[in-house]
């Protein structure tokens, strides 16, 4: 077995799932349940990956669970994804300090 | 606005996604070199795939000394989201974008690159991506190498902080939404309940990661869809 034929075989796959309806779907979908599941599958995919994740993310699930309710006053009071994203790693930083 | 300025605002947005992926794929470099995969191997894989489930999946899978045929189907279904995404960004382009910038902009879908395409107000530029691209993958590529190289001498703390940037991140795109619209608000809480659930139910927590985000995110948008289609006079006040 070739590291490399993996390597392509991986790689191939990815980019055409990536690729497909991108290029496949030009132009505006009309039927309106499809454009509001559309609309819907960002947040809800993004929020699916988060939780319970982030719990697992960091050495104790504490400090992520703190980070987490930070990270959401934070972007709910407008803090853009930059410093919610730093600020969220700053959090765990001071907290793995005392927690540890 | 023009591409060099969609592109260096992309670049800024990238700063955080590659510190994060930095972190992240030092673990990722240490499973490639657990699995017999040489270090510049493994950052060729990192900068050619860009997913981390996709490529822990990978590696396994290879250091079991897996066919080519059960490598390639497990990376369709630990990637089948990206067929959504995917979709959903096809829907934010601005009009007229060429199959060339299409099949450019396939490469970069990955989640976090996702998330903030899709924070970004409509339509989108592909330039904008493309620079959160370059910044991101240089970050996901070179911990990845830097992982294989000497992962287990780096702080576990560093890493740790680090890596909880990501689900800023995701956090920062989904929370003004639900703050604005009621029924995203209600996803969000749905979404955290049920996939909280997975983890425990018998026989769904054996499930992959890959394969429950995805039949999660289906089945909650799509019941979403249904009950609470959107008008397009909605969507433009939203937006």
């Amino acid at each position: 077995m070739n590291v490399y034929i993996y390597i392509a075989c991986m790689a191939g796959v990815t980019y055409l799932i990536r690729v497909l309806p991108l290029t496949l779907i030009r132009g505006e979908i009309k039927n309106k349940t499809l454009r509001s599941f559309l609309y819907y599958v960002p947040y809800v995919t993004l929020a699916v990956m988060t939780f319970p994740a982030i719990l697992s993310a960091t050495q104790t699930p504490i400090s992520a669970a703190i980070a987490l309710v930070i990270a959401i006053l934070l972007a709910w009071f407008g803090r853009s994804l930059f410093q919610v994203a730093v600020l969220s790693c700053v959090s765990v930083f001071l907290l793995e300090l005392f927690l540890k | 606005m023009n591409r060099k300025k969609q592109f260096l605002r992309g670049m800024k947005a990238g700063i955080p996604i590659s510190l994060g992926y930095f972190a992240v794929s030092i673990a990722l470099g240490i499973t490639a070199k657990r699995a017999g995969i040489g270090s510049l191997q493994a950052a060729l894989t990192s900068l050619l795939i860009n997913a981390s489930a996709g490529e822990y999946a990978g590696f396994a899978l290879i250091a079991t000394g897996a066919t080519y045929l059960e490598v390639l189907l497990m990376e369709a279904v630990a990637n089948a989201r990206y067929l959504l995404m995917s979709a959903a960004l096809s829907q934010k382009l601005k009009r007229g974008v060429t199959t060339w910038q299409r099949l450019l902009l396939g490469f970069t879908v990955t989640d976090e690159i996702f998330g903030v395409s899709i924070a970004e107000p409509e339509p989108l530029d592909p330039f904008f991506t493309y620079g959160t691209f370059c910044v991101a993958t240089a970050g996901w590529t070179s911990g990845t190498f830097v992982g294989a190289v000497l992962g287990e001498v780096l702080p576990l703390r560093l890493l740790s902080a680090l890596g909880v940037g990501l689900y800023g991140m995701f956090i920062s795109v989904f929370i003004p939404e639900a703050r604005k619209n009621r029924v995203v608000a209600t996803l969000v809480v749905v979404s955290f309940g049920a996939s909280l659930a997975c983890e425990y139910i018998p026989w769904v927590r054996d499930i992959s990661d890959g394969v429950r985000i995805i039949a999660l995110t289906v089945l909650i948008s799509l019941a979403a869809a249904i009950l609470f289609p959107i008008s397009d006079r909605e969507k433009e006040e939203q937006t």
